[in-house]
């Protein structure tokens, strides 16, 4: 097992790499003067100071040089340092005209709370119909399931999204758009509402507030809705394939002609060996969700950093943009890392291979 | 006892085994790919899928006749005014009327009206959807056919050298598989944008760019479990090229999964596609293209119920679009899963 988890960790230290590469890669797409924005806030507005901040920050040297300058930063003379990734810059943000780092501090929060609430009703459900699926094999629930299913997978995203904006906001009014209405924005905002985890709903219990608390909650539905109805196919398909494989075992006939109820040998004996696929496919659903559901977040206009990614793409601010892929890349290294070792902890077949 | 001298003509045998005749398809297909075959059309799964992908096949070849361009570019779909509201559907077309064609004669129309009604800036959205089934078909067929050579040629090279090659080279990949692809082909789409101009070129580079990781580590499994068969083992024996064994031997025998894999990919293609345009990355406006002719309903947002025809029209096309594909994909799977084999 230690084997194994030092093998894994070793490949850490070489995708963060590939992944700085891939993006350095990307930003060398741009002009020298477009890179600028790596290290300062305000675009010159002299032309003629332009060549001279470009040799001062390296932008015409070679590849190799450029890259190292944008992974430790610059120190000038006097001791300081500008840019520099590993050192929490990734640059500023032209459109939104403030360091990226402190646009992705601001956004994140938004889609963490989108995933937290998310989890149960994707994961849990969308388990929950597998299993019905494989247990009524061929059967009714299993066709509704299967077609359910292939709709589901050819549903686009966006469509479903505005689908949705058509009937609950549009008209029956039931669920908003965004985020938080006006009114309670104000209330968060001011210095009277105390801010613990920059998670609205959290943050609205714990200062007593339950309109605020309702409010974030009416806004999270149809996001919500529309990331679960999109991954049930998924994770149906998985569970049904996975818990019919199972079922089709020696010990689950064990089991049945020993006598144990049927409730019983689904419940106790087949589904937890069944889980096993299904555990990497939550842990990389989850994990999808926190690097941002661009379509998704961009349709319910909700401010998380799969939607300004796509405020930063149609601005064409570049900088920005790499800085957002760069912190989803992070995330999902060592996301994906945790779920292999998980996954190694409950299937011992994976550690010995 | 006699002993039965075996000949060309054995009533016992052909007696005890009941002798299938063998149909010109079969042969010619192999029983292999002709069970496959059978099992495709029997199930009204895929009877349906591979219905939807002719209608639409039909749409893409028969959109000049169906509703002739208007302009130069029968790209860009035409726009009746410059209003910005929406119209009904129904509405008179009155600016920049497309020939009526030959059908209309059934219909005992004389005149164009907006089918579907027109979506913001007047753009008509019956011919965005007719026009654009050709922009999914090609958007779709390119970037999976392009995608699918760069993993097979890939994957192919890190399985045949193996060692450190196929270290490095499936370190890459694993590399390009960290973000997700959405995300991924937004980013380079947006960066090469303003390098090659609006067109549909950016999105599919950026589509294919990070698309063919998934190709190349499929081939590249198979590869490495037939490159263990023993008539390979044969052909190195017998001294056999290295570059033939690869070509003649191994990839024949290890490519058909890979291909399934990419047909069932074109409906996953096509929707990336939608989805960038629609987030507004890729083709100008007003090109006929399903993911842009959505994207403008994301200024109507408020009144989404008076104008329910701007999404719902080009969401369905695109839906059963996806669809048709999908079902195909999924009939094939039921084919070819070994566990299934002989019960079709």
């Amino acid at each position: 097992m230690i084997n194994y988890i030092i093998r894994r960790l070793m490949l850490v230290p070489l995708l963060l790499f590939g992944v700085t590469i891939l993006i350095f890669g990307m930003l060398s797409f741009l002009q020298p003067v477009e890179r600028l924005a790596l290290y300062m806030r305000d675009f010159p507005k002299n032309d003629k100071v332009v060549p001279a901040l470009i040799a001062k920050y390296d932008l015409d040297k070679p590849i190799f040089v450029q890259y190292w300058n944008w992974l430790v930063g610059k120190v000038d003379a006097s001791g300081t340092r500008e840019g520099g990734i590993l050192f929490g810059n990734f640059g500023y943000s032209r459109s939104a005209s403030q360091p990226v780092v402190d646009l992705i501090m601001r956004r994140f929060p938004a889609t963490l709370e989108l995933t937290i609430w998310a989890v149960a009703p994707v994961v849990l459900v969308g388990i929950w119909l597998g299993v019905q699926a494989a247990v009524h094999h061929n059967g009714v629930i299993d066709q509704a399931a299967r077609i359910f299913s292939i709709v589901g997978t050819s549903f686009p995203t966006f469509v479903f999204g505005l689908l949705m904006l058509m009937i609950f906001y549009a008209n029956l009014q039931w669920f908003p758009p965004g985020r938080l209405s006006d009114e309670f924005s104000k209330v968060v905002e001011s210095a009277a509402f105390n801010r613990y985890t920059y998670l609205i709903t959290f943050d609205a219990i714990l200062n007593g507030r339950f309109d605020i608390f309702l409010d974030a909650l009416r806004h999270l539905v149809m996001p919500i809705l529309t990331l679960s109805y999109i991954n049930w196919a998924t994770f149906l398909r998985v569970t049904r394939g996975s818990m019919l494989e199972t079922l089709r075992m020696e010990y689950v006939t064990t089991a049945r002609a020993k006598g144990l109820p049927e409730r019983d040998v689904i419940y106790k004996h087949a589904q937890p060996n069944a889980m096993l696929p299904v555990v990497t496919l939550a842990g990389f659903s989850v994990v999808g969700l926190l690097a941002g559901a661009v379509i998704t977040e961009t349709v319910f206009n909700y401010p998380g950093i799969g939607s300004a990614a796509v405020r930063a793409a149609t601005s064409l601010d570049v900088v920005a943009m790499l800085g957002f892929a760069l912190f989803d890349g992070f995330i999902l290294i060592v996301a994906a890392l945790v779920v292999d070792i998980l996954y190694a902890l409950v299937d011992p077949r994976v550690r010995l291979s | 006892m006699a002993q039965t001298v075996p000949s060309g003509d054995n009533t016992l045998l052909r007696d005890a085994i009941p002798v299938r005749k063998i149909g010109r398809v079969e042969r010619f297909l192999g029983p292999e790919n002709y069970r496959i075959l059978q099992g495709l059309m029997k199930t009204p799964a895929s009877i349906t899928g591979f219905a939807l992908v002719l209608f639409f096949v039909l749409m893409a070849v028969l959109a000049p006749v169906i509703i002739p361009p208007v302009g130069k570019d029968p790209y860009s779909i035409p726009r009746d005014g410059f209003k910005s509201d929406p119209q009904p559907m129904g509405t008179e077309w009155k600016r920049n009327v497309p020939e009526a064609p030959f059908w209309f004669a059934i219909t005992g129309q004389e005149k164009w009206t907006h089918i579907f009604g027109t979506s913001e800036g007047q753009y008509d959205i019956f011919y965005g959807i007719i026009w654009g089934a050709r922009t999914a078909f090609y958007a779709g067929l390119i970037v999976t056919i392009s995608t699918l050579l760069i993993g097979i040629v890939y994957g192919s090279i890190a399985a045949y050298y193996g060692g450190w090659v196929d270290m490095v080279l499936m370190r890459v990949v694993d590399v390009l598989s960290i973000l997700p692809g959405v995300l991924a082909a937004l980013i380079l789409a947006a960066i090469l944008t303003p390098l090659i101009g609006k067109s549909t070129i950016p999105v599919m580079v950026a589509l294919i760019a990070f698309g063919w990781m998934g190709y190349a580590r499929f081939i590249r499994a198979d590869i490495l479990s037939v490159r263990e068969r023993d008539y390979i083992l044969a052909a190195r024996v017998v001294g056999v090229q290295d570059s033939r064994i690869l070509f003649q031997h191994i990839l024949p025998n290890a490519i058909f999964p890979t291909l399934i894999l990419a047909s069932m990919a074109i409906g996953d293609v096509v929707l990336s596609f939608a989805g960038l345009s629609f987030l507004g990355v890729g083709v100008e406006i007003g090109y006929a293209d399903w993911g842009q002719l959505l994207s403008f309903a994301r200024n109507w947002i408020t009144s989404l119920d008076k104008y329910w025809y701007i999404i719902t029209w080009p969401g369905f096309f695109l839906l059963l679009f996806v669809m048709g594909w999908n079902l195909i994909g999924d009939a094939l799977r039921d084919v070819l899963d070994p566990r299934m084999r002989g019960k079709t």
